[in-house]
């Protein structure tokens, strides 16, 4: 069970890891350059590089993404979200598998959440300085490392996303004039030390709001790649197509964790093989003397072999099947979701099989030594 | 050695087994010379470590003698320590074994025990079922077919455990101290069915024995003794 449940795990990675850009429906990632996008390491882009990226011939559509991971305390118990920024008002997030409620209908403090979080519609939950109410709950949204998924707009989630206390704002307001009479440009312009005390939208260069990759809808009948060419000659950005994205979060972090379970459950696959061995041999050892009887009347060895054979495989198919039925019921309170892929319950069934095969050859050497004079007194 | 006499059971002549050797070597038995009819019922008497279970190994074709030679129902089996037949088929065709312990499998019912000797010889589900069936009916415990040896009496195992020996018609029954788990009557009782099953089956029957009280059912009485047979009586 505990293998079924790792290889379960690891589908369950790679769905998470992948659900969000097959979902997502963008032809195109584009993110800050040289880096893996948003999900791998982190990527911030102007948010007027949609804008940008719309002159391009052969695009239909661009708009933000942004993407991170907040927790706070929700009803006594830590709660973490990986949040979501839907470009609203383009992206309502109508591609949301909604099971409860309904999407975003207004551009701010509406929040969809997966149902893992445990979150119900109507609830209302503190993000940055606001009240966030959840308006919908979607099925299956988990994040690449395993968290529940929220959406809310664009503009709230980068507002919770770089919100600080006002102590911090304060501290920053004064650190930001001290550094200005550091420079010549707080020297000469000495009224430049008003506008650096107020509010960062009160300066351009400072204002510009970073979002994390911008995603891109090619219009039908043009040539993705082209267009991906043509954006990724700029300087200041890569692009990345759906697959590519697939493939660097399958390549990245889920392949370690790929790795690591798969050794573990290999681990576990020869301790499983040793301990079956070790029933089979003791269960053997039991019927020594049945066996010693059966080859004295005149039994075969290959009579003997089946009977042990059959036993070991027995035993396999009611442990796996126990496994099964087991996993099912337990596997959903898995902190992480178990995926169970009916092709990996048949290859762990043939895994199975064959331990039960090569656990049996120990008893089987033992059976056939069996001496059959020690039936008689 | 006349292999050509069908009435012949079990021909057996200057058998000798030594374990170890050199300084360790141990003579179990010596020299002995054997023949048993189809039909007839004979008695191996002797004390502890005369060599009677050893001589049962031999002629059981469970163990090859050093030297000797045996041959049954007319079938050179051994001659010396070498093997002349497939002795797993020739044992489980042509001998019955029966034990102190009667060895049935716990977790089958005295029909499926009885049945176990006729399927390891491939035969037919439907041949074993009915030839189990007549077997029980035949040795008196046909009620007990499809009860598990842990509800069956000591008396009723050990009939059962003889039907099993019967099932594949041996021409040679081996039985090793059967009576020595039963009481007297019930170990009398299963003698008088070794006897019985002698005359009637037409199969040769040797009984190791430290029964004195029951002597009188064989036809013919062995004692063995520092691995030789020492008399015979009739």
């Amino acid at each position: 069970m505990i293998v079924m449940g790792m290889g379960g795990i690891y589908r369950g990675i790679v769905e998470d890891a992948i659900t969000l850009v097959e979902r997502v429906e963008a032809d195109l990632w584009v993110v800050q350059k040289d880096t893996r996008g948003p999900f791998a390491e982190i990527s911030r882009i102007p948010r007027d590089l949609e804008d940008r990226v719309l002159t391009v011939p052969g695009v239909e559509s661009a708009h933000g993404f942004v993407s991170h991971t907040v927790q706070r305390k929700y009803k006594s118990k830590p709660l973490r979200l990986t949040i979501q920024g839907l470009s609203w008002p383009i992206d309502k997030g109508i591609w949301l598998p909604i099971t409860a409620g309904r999407g975003l209908s207004q551009a701010h403090y509406e929040l969809v959440a997966d149902k893992s979080s445990r979150l119900q519609v109507g609830d209302k939950l503190a993000l940055g300085k606001e009240i966030f109410t959840v308006k919908g709950l979607t099925k299956g949204m988990i994040s690449q490392a395993g968290d529940p998924m929220a959406f809310i707009t664009l503009d709230d989630a980068q507002a919770v996303q770089f919100d600080l206390s006002p102590e911090s704002i304060r501290i920053e307001r004064t650190a930001r004039v001290n550094r200005l009479f550091n420079i010549e440009l707080g020297q000469t312009q000495p009224q430049m030390s008003e506008r650096a005390s107020g509010l960062n939208s009160g300066i351009p260069a400072l204002g510009t709001s970073m979002i994390s990759a911008v995603l891109v809808g090619v219009k039908p009948g043009n040539n993705i790649e082209a267009v991906a060419e043509q954006i990724e000659a700029w300087p200041d950005v890569s692009v990345y197509t759906k697959d590519g994205q697939k493939q660097l979060l399958l390549k990245g972090s889920v392949d370690r964790a790929r790795r690591q379970l798969g050794l573990f459950a290999v681990l576990l696959i020869i301790v499983s093989a040793v301990i079956m061995a070790l029933i089979i041999y003791t269960l053997t050892l039991e019927k020594l003397h049945d066996i010693a009887m059966l080859k004295l009347i005149g039994a075969r060895n290959s009579v003997i072999l089946g009977l042990i054979m059959q036993q070991a495989l027995l035993l396999g198919s009611i442990g796996s099947c126990i496994a099964y039925l087991l996993g099912q019921w337990i596997f959903p309170y898995f902190p992480r979701r178990v995926v169970l892929v009916r092709g990996d319950i048949y290859s762990l069934g043939i895994i199975v099989l064959v331990i039960s095969i090569l656990a049996s050859l120990l008893g089987i050497w033992r059976a056939m030594r069996a001496d059959p004079s020690e039936v008689l007194s | 050695m006349n292999q050509s006499n069908s009435n012949i059971a079990l021909q057996a002549a200057g058998l000798t087994k030594i374990y170890g050797s050199g300084h360790t070597e141990v003579v179990a038995v010596r020299d002995v010379t054997i023949e048993v009819n189809r039909g007839e019922i004979v008695a191996l008497l002797g004390p502890s470590g005369a060599g009677k279970t050893t001589l049962l190994t031999l002629l059981g074709l469970i163990r090859p003698p050093n030297m000797g030679r045996i041959a049954i129902e007319g079938t050179l089996v051994f001659d010396n320590h070498q093997a002349k037949v497939d002795l797993r088929r020739f044992r489980r065709q042509k001998l019955g074994f029966v034990f102190q312990k009667t060895n049935l499998i716990p977790f089958l019912t005295a029909a499926e025990n009885v049945r176990l000797a006729m399927e390891i010889d491939d035969q037919p589900a439907k041949v074993s079922r009915k030839r189990a069936m007549e077997l029980l009916e035949y040795l008196g415990v046909a009620a007990r077919a499809h009860n598990l040896p842990s509800m069956l009496s000591g008396g009723e195992q050990q009939r059962v455990a003889v039907a099993r020996a019967l099932a594949n018609r041996p021409s040679l029954i081996l039985a090793d101290e059967p009576t020595a788990a039963l009481d007297s009557i019930r170990g009398r009782q299963v003698m008088e069915l070794f006897a019985k099953v002698a005359h009637e089956q037409n199969a040769g029957v040797i009984v190791v024995t430290h029964d004195h009280r029951a002597l009188d059912i064989f036809d013919r009485t062995l004692e063995m003794e520092d691995g030789q047979l020492r008399k015979s009586h009739n």
